[in-house]
């Protein structure tokens, strides 16, 4: 029976490296984003960062034409996600994995690839560990701990001595209140107190009059993009909470060009930390905003400039190994590279195949009547603090 | 100086009033009809884009694009309470399920064709965003406002299906089709209407939400559940009882989060299973 | 469906035995789900996904098509069998049949204690009762996660050698092979479940739960009885797909997973053993179909097809074939 079973499989594996011997000239890529459902906004902007590249750049690399295959995951659903990625390995005969908009699905499809042996590039999912999970895979978005604790770190710095946590209660918001209160601790500054909100939370009134009472000089905030960062602007306007007078400090998503539109002039003051904005000053990232804007009818936001590097690396890597896509080879070649981003200098850590990249800490201020996330600091170079630690 | 615990109360009724607002309408519908419309927040996200294309990009009044809200999500559900819904009001209550969770699906997907995935925040006037202060105490204005009009429908609605001609109409084909058919009862237009009536209730009800809650197309499906609380929590049937269950559940979840907010993702749902243990045909169901 | 009790066959027991005997139609069904093996080797993931679904559907069945219980929140029980299967292979004992009946014993147990507050309700206030269960569920594993990983997901899962000779491999083959075998035999005992007198009592409680009393059938015995069953039915399939995939997250808690279940064994045909397997198979490879075709926008598709069933075939695909089988029968 066994023996039945292993001819098989070994004959299902022959006819699939037929088919991906047939099709010499071109190296394909599986995208799995969620397309649908809640996400399906995060999964549009990076998708469109990857189209631009294309467009910009053709669709042929060291002789080899690129072609794209996209799966729907569907929203947080790490069985269909790796199902996908088996798929698109065994049926598809891919010879790159790519997309990854949330760390769930990353990790699941992070055994294929490790499995597999195929190259794997993270244009999103931003938990620190995810790129552990398999020796073939890289990121090109950023994590959550680089951001935060830089923040952290950056806050006491600037004189904020005591701050309050608000984050949602799940892996990101627990991930980021861990690594704000680090920088934040070991800068010297002081945690007040904290609180942990419920995920499905259309309303924020009773958590923003829980850090009222406290009169913190800082609060430090971290909630999922969409709906929410502007329910939570609305509530502190509501509250009375200035974010001139009150530090108000978080990740880059709850200024982002929407979050800023719903919460209007409240917002202006709010301090976060990103590695992109679409009003970084920057020649290449004009160009990168007006080609966006000209193919896609919007701005472009860090979802976007994850999908766009993520093919740069591709690229990159694959003229590095001339059109060789085998994992091992690939992973060796993007180790290393260092190029220039709309969002600025950035690297690869050829230790955790992580990113390394500026992080830029902003202010929203009101110019020329619009709201924008102004840069007010640069912190270069900043690699994923969270590994460090790891190492020792 | 009034304490604390009137903003907590103050903000938790407002809450609640969010909820009875986007749930108003399928209390008529299902509670009266008795007809499942789980594509009842798909009109809620209608009347939502509507509100957003008129204000953002026309420059309407935002007071004068709820009532186009309504009007808009009333129409639409006409033409498909005609084409669909009616080949289904006397078919199991699984296949209605089925039916508008297609329905669902397929304005989850037009809404992300026309409208992009992306957000649409919607623009206020900085006057609708600010609060009032009162004895040391912040009044959000808008929450005022979302009161104000949550009181006003409660009361419209139930002095017209209690006390018009028209009410009694739709109470009599809904408790006795045949019956209403034999006294020369328009039922077919009655069922329209009352469904027209719902929808457009939610269509006002999403208009009002979005600025709080915001708007995707997924909106669609996020809310459904919440509207599945109220009405049962409330009673079939009873518009008062969706009141009061909207009230109740927002009050105990504005609260539960400032007090003991480690509670706070579960007590909207402990507090709809106490009280339907306690109570299964609702706050106020008659059955 | 009570109309086919009346008119077929004169004594209780030969109505039951016309029920058991294996038809033609049947025996085909099941020798085509090995086709799957030869035809499309590439598909054996999927294949291997739609069995479980379908031992999900089929455990819902029991519950909703046969004793009339709308749950909302079966999807509590498929994530207890889950992270139960995750939770023992982290911890080192990743071996699959053990982890699979100590998942389906543990769904089963939290299914029978529950099950005693569910035979007290009807109607909405049952929807919205196990609709609440499984929501507090899911907030308390996502707050739990130091059990379970929370929205990251269980890591570690490690499922081992089937029988200690067939790998978990790429393609799926194993997993295809073990998801329908166990799906297969809990079939075979769900049917025999549904065609013996026990099941006939169910019928009656779903038609009429408040008369079933009076003709000696104590409803609500039977309720939990049936609901102690199916919830360990729903823990094997997340169980399954734990092992399988050797992933469990939120999702398997999740209000949507509860849902889409409800939407497939509808669509299929509820109250009938084979409706949930055909939702199952339809609703799946629909949307991998048109998922694979327009990722964005596929679920119109899937809106289309769902308002088209309705419409056409009301009481589900089976259902409608059924009325259109009598139809034709009787001209």
């Amino acid at each position: 029976m066994k023996h039945v079973l292993r001819a098989a499989t070994v004959l299902a594996a022959a006819s699939m490296l037929a088919g991906s011997a047939a099709a010499q000239g071109t190296i394909k890529i599986g995208l799995i984003l969620p397309y649908s459902g809640q996400f399906a906004d995060t999964a549009t902007q990076i998708d469109n960062g990857i189209k631009l590249y294309l467009k910009q750049h053709g669709d042929t690399v060291a002789g080899k034409k690129i072609e794209i295959i996209r799966k729907d995951a569907g929203g947080i659903n790490p069985p269909v996600a790796k199902r996908l990625a088996q798929e698109l390995v065994t049926r598809d005969a891919v010879d790159i994995l790519a997309g990854f908009a949330l760390t769930p699905n990353a990790l699941a499809a992070a055994d294929v690839s490790a499995e597999a042996k195929k190259f794997m590039v993270d244009m999103n999912a931003a938990t620190a560990i995810v790129t552990t999970k398999s020796p073939y895979m890289v990121r090109t978005s950023f994590t959550v701990p680089q951001l935060n604790q830089t923040l952290g770190t950056w806050a006491v710095q600037r004189g904020i001595k005591n701050a309050y946590t608000m984050v949602t209660d799940y892996g990101p918001g627990i991930d980021a209140e861990s690594a704000f209160d680090k920088g934040f601790k070991a800068a010297g500054g002081e945690i007040v107190g904290s609180v942990r909100m419920a995920v499905a939370n259309p309303d924020f009134s009773a958590y923003v009059q829980r850090a009222k009472d406290l009169n913190p000089q800082g609060i430090f905030i971290m909630i999922p993009g969409g709906a929410q960062p502007g329910a939570f602007g609305k509530a502190l306007a509501e509250r009375g909470i200035d974010p001139k007078k009150t530090k108000v400090m978080g990740q880059m998503e709850i200024t982002d060009e929407h979050a800023l539109a719903a919460m209007g002039d409240v917002a202006i003051g709010m301090i976060t930390a990103g590695h992109y904005d679409y009003n970084h000053k920057s020649k290449l990232n004009e160009e990168f905003v007006k080609a966006y804007n000209a193919e896609f009818k919007r701005n472009p936001d860090f979802f976007s400039v994850g999908g766009y590097d993520g093919m740069h690396l591709i690229f990159a890597a694959l003229a590095k190994t001339k059109g060789n896509a085998d994992g091992q080879v690939l992973v060796d070649a993007a180790k290393g590279l260092t190029w220039d981003s709309p969002r600025g200098p950035m690297a690869i850590d050829p230790e955790t195949r992580d990113v390394v990249q500026n992080v830029y800490i902003r202010r929203v201020e009101k110019v020329d009547g619009k709201l924008v996330n102004v840069e007010i600091a640069t912190i270069p170079n900043v690699k994923d603090p969270f590994k460090a630690a790891m190492k020792k | 100086m009034l304490p604390p615990i009137f903003g907590v109360l103050f903000d938790g009724f407002a809450y609640g009033m969010l909820l009875f607002l986007l749930s108003v309408g399928q209390s008529v519908t299902l509670g009266m009809m008795n007809f499942i419309n789980l594509a009842h927040c798909s009109f809620a996200m209608l009347g939502g884009y509507v509100t957003v294309l008129l204000v953002n990009r026309y420059g309407w009044p935002f007071f004068a694009a709820l009532p186009i809200a309504f009007l808009a999500a009333a129409l639409a559900s006409v033409a498909f309470e005609r084409t669909l819904y009616r080949r289904l009001y006397r078919a199991s209550d699984l296949d209605q399920v089925l039916l508008t969770i297609g329905i669902t699906f397929i304005s989850v997907a037009a809404a992300a064709y026309i409208f992009t995935t992306a957000q649409q925040p919607l623009q206020l006037p900085a006057y609708l965003r600010g609060s009032l202060s009162f004895m040391g105490l912040d009044f959000a204005v808008y929450r005022l406002i979302l009161i104000g009009i949550a009181l006003a429908i409660t009361a419209l609605l139930v002095a017209c299906l209690e006390y018009t001609r028209f009410g009694a109409k739709i109470r009599a084909a809904v408790d006795n089709e045949r019956m209403a058919r034999g006294l020369g009862i328009d039922v077919d237009r009655a069922f329209a209407l009352t469904f027209a009536l719902g929808s457009g209730l939610a269509g006002l009800g999403g208009a009002l939400a979005i600025e709080i809650v915001g708007l995707d197309p997924s909106f669609a499906f996020t809310y459904l559940v919440y509207v599945l609380i109220v009405v049962s929590v409330g009673g079939l049937g009873s518009i008062g009882g969706s009141f009061a269950a909207a009230a109740v559940l927002g009050i105990s979840d504005i609260a539960g989060k400032y007090y003991v907010p480690q509670l706070g993702a579960f007590l909207i749902y402990l507090v709809m299973v106490g009280l339907l243990m306690w109570r299964p045909a609702g706050l106020f169901g008659k059955r | 469906m009570a109309s086919a009790v009346a008119t077929t066959a004169s004594s209780p027991q030969a109505y039951l035995r016309s029920l058991a005997r294996w038809k033609p139609i049947e025996i085909a069904f099941w020798l085509a789900t090995l086709l799957p093996f030869a035809l499309v080797p590439n598909y054996l993931s999927l294949a291997s996904q739609i069995a479980i679904a379908g031992l999900f559907a089929l455990s819902l069945d029991l519950i909703l098509g046969y004793a009339g219980i709308v749950s909302l929140g079966h999807a509590a029980f498929f994530g207890i069998g889950a992270y139960t299967a995750g939770i023992i292979s982290k911890y080192g004992w990743g071996e699959p049949i053990s982890g699979l009946m100590a998942s389906a014993a543990l769904a089963g147990l939290v299914g029978w204690t529950t099950s005693f507050i569910i035979a007290r309700f009807r109607h909405l206030a049952l929807i919205m009762l196990t609709l609440g269960f499984g929501l507090l569920l899911a907030e308390l594993a996502n707050s739990m996660s130091w059990l379970t990983g929370g929205v990251d997901g269980l890591q570690g899962i490690h499922t081992w050698d089937l029988l200690g000779l067939f790998h978990f491999d790429l393609y799926g083959f194993t997993a295809y092979a073990y998801s329908l075998t166990v799906l297969f035999i809990l079939f075979i005992v769900a049917r025999r479940l549904i065609n013996s007198p026990f099941g006939l009592a169910l019928r009656g409680i779903r038609e009429n739960w408040i008369r079933m009393p009076a003709i000696g059938a104590p409803s609500r015995a039977h309720i939990r009885a049936i609901y102690t069953i199916a919830a360990a039915m729903a823990g094997t399939a997340g169980a399954l797909l734990a092992q399988t995939t050797e992933t469990v997250s939120l999702d398997s808690l999740s209000f949507e997973r509860s849902a889409e279940l409800l939407v497939m064994l509808v669509l299929g045909g509820a109250g009938r053993l084979y409706g949930g397997l055909v939702g199952a198979i339809i609703f799946m490879v629909a949307r991998d179909q048109f998922s694979g075709t327009t990722p964005q926008y596929w679920y119109f598709w899937i809106g289309v097809l769902l308002v088209a069933v309705v419409t056409l075939l009301p009481n589900g695909i089976l259902g409608g074939l059924s009325n259109i089988a009598a139809r034709w029968r009787k001209t």
